[in-house]
């Protein structure tokens, strides 16, 4: 492990031990788990929020890239789409992190953070898009004809935003799951917040019990709120049809 | 625009259209339509003429609605052909073989061609003005702002002159389906396929619907081909009465004489369900 975050800077600097009891006396250390928090914090908003919002953005994008390439390319070709999309669905992200770390050892891991969790769940999101596309009516498609529509204008104006408002409560929720799966970034030593709690804090202190627990609490802090409002948004977009 | 007529006394019609030289506006030719091993049409051949206002009339699954949908190319043609002005619209004969017509072509005889259908079809993402004006803009090039303004007047026509910022779902499905009129009308058809467009509606508002229909036919010379379970529309509205049966015509006429003295079995059969045996 210790070769392999070289190239990659830790966020953390020293952080004291916490008092001139011998590690692991007490089960819990309250000044020491208010020390820590401050980092701990930084480094959530710097990495886990980060490499989550980006990984969305790019997710969100790509996905509905890939299922429109899907359903408009020639058969070989949609094929060939469809095969990368569902094996990069298929292959753990732990496994695609290493893989871009190691070819791409010039690029820091925050980069391959964002491009392997954006690319990992277009392909989750891709399938979201898929079903809300099949999801549009087929009078509305056959409207646009009788209209004489342009594809563009017939994808832009009628089918996305239609297929869109059946989604948008399942892309929260993969949202959410992104943003769980971010200290899987620990594999290729990005300065989030597990790999801070773990091997900077920990590994400096000895003292496991405050930084892991603090790391789970603000996971728990970020993505309860996060959930809720997805549910409301599904209700409301189900009342609205 | 003169006032709407008393639906209650059918004003006279003029003479249907004469089928003489003039280039029929649509026409079928040994059309077939096969959806897998289950042929629909078959051999079917008919003109329509400028301004004529045909109806088709049958039992469900008797292939009328398929004509329509033909038309409006949204159902592959399987067999024959279709000019529109005299132009093919889906395939043409070039060396003795049939080929597809290129993509560009058959656009361009499409903006000719509106449809209403049963089930309205507005984009619900859109409000009411946005509906009717996205293609005049968008597909004819029309400047937005008299785009605007005949989906005003057509507002205006249907009855709707207050909705033009409301959302289809807010709707009722007359009002829907008149904004569905205005959107079809908007793009300015030669030819108007109303597809058994009063068959989802309540009871009540069929004949508010039916009225603005009548409207445009007594005031346009649009032509129209239409599918209806209304038998009292059809005698009043159109020129000419096809009636079907197995995907061929069975018997086809003046409204007056099929409707009161058909001479097939078939058809007598099929009016006296519909109408209930007078």
């Amino acid at each position: 492990m210790s070769n392999m975050t070289s190239p990659h800077q830790l966020l953390a600097g020293e952080i004291d031990a916490p008092s001139e009891e011998p590690p692991g006396a007490t089960f819990w250390d309250w000044e020491f788990a208010w020390e820590i928090l401050p980092d701990m914090l930084m480094a959530f908003l710097q990495v886990t929020l980060l490499v989550t919002v980006m990984g969305t953005i790019i997710a969100a994008v790509l996905g509905l890239i890939i299922a429109i390439l899907i359903m408009v390319l020639p058969k070989p070709l949609a094929w060939i789409v469809r095969w990368t999309a569902n094996f990069i669905r298929m292959t753990p992200i732990v496994v695609q992190l290493l893989l871009l770390f190691w070819a791409f050892l010039w690029m820091d891991a925050i980069t391959i953070g964002v491009i392997v969790f954006g690319v990992h769940y277009a392909t989750y999101m891709s399938e979201v898009y898929r079903a809300g596309i099949e999801s549009v009516p087929k009078g509305q498609w056959e409207a646009t004809t009788a209209l004489s529509m342009s594809a563009v204008r017939t994808w832009r104006k009628v089918v996305i935003p239609q297929a869109l408002r059946s989604t948008i409560p399942s892309l929260g929720n993969y949202a959410i799951s992104m943003f769980k799966d971010t200290p899987f970034l620990y594999a290729i030593g990005a300065a989030e917040m597990v790999t801070l709690a773990v091997s900077d804090i920990g590994g400096n202190t000895f003292r496991y019990n405050e930084p892991v627990t603090i790391a789970g609490l603000i996971f728990l802090a970020a993505s309860y709120p996060t959930a809720l409002l997805v549910n409301r948004l599904e209700k409301r977009l189900a009342y609205a049809h | 625009m003169p006032t709407p007529t008393d639906p209650t006394v059918p004003a006279p019609r003029e003479a249907a259209p004469s089928s003489s030289a003039e280039t029929p506006v649509i026409e079928f030719t040994d059309v077939e339509k096969r959806f897998g091993d289950n042929v629909v049409l078959k051999d079917l051949n008919f003109t329509v003429s400028r301004g004529e206002r045909v109806t088709l009339i049958g039992p469900s699954g008797s292939g009328k609605t398929t004509i329509l949908r033909l038309v409006m190319t949204l159902e592959e043609l399987t067999g024959g052909y279709i000019f529109i002005d005299g132009e093919p619209l889906t395939h043409e004969e070039r060396n003795g073989k049939r080929v597809p017509v290129s993509k560009k072509r058959q656009k361009a005889l499409r903006t000719r061609i509106g449809m209403v259908f049963q089930q309205f079809n507005l984009f619900p993402n859109m409000t009411v003005l946005e509906n009717i004006i996205e293609a005049p803009i968008h597909v004819l090039g029309r400047p937005k702002k008299d785009a605007i303004e005949h989906a005003h007047s057509l507002l205006e026509q249907v009855g709707l002159p207050d909705k033009a910022d409301a959302h289809p779902t807010s709707l009722s499905g007359g009002q829907q389906q008149r904004v569905a009129i205005a959107r079809a009308l908007a793009m300015d058809p030669e030819i108007l396929l109303l597809d058994e467009v009063t068959s989802a509606l309540d009871p009540e508002v069929v004949g508010d619907v039916l009225n603005i229909l009548r409207e445009v036919a007594d005031t346009t010379n649009v032509t129209m081909l239409i599918v209806t379970h209304e038998m009292g529309f059809a005698r009043d509205v159109s020129h000419k009465v096809m009636m079907f049966d197995g995907g061929r015509v069975v018997e086809e006429g003046h409204p007056d004489k099929i409707f009161t003295n058909p001479e097939h079995e078939r058809t007598q059969k099929f009016l006296g369900a519909v109408l209930g045996h007078n």
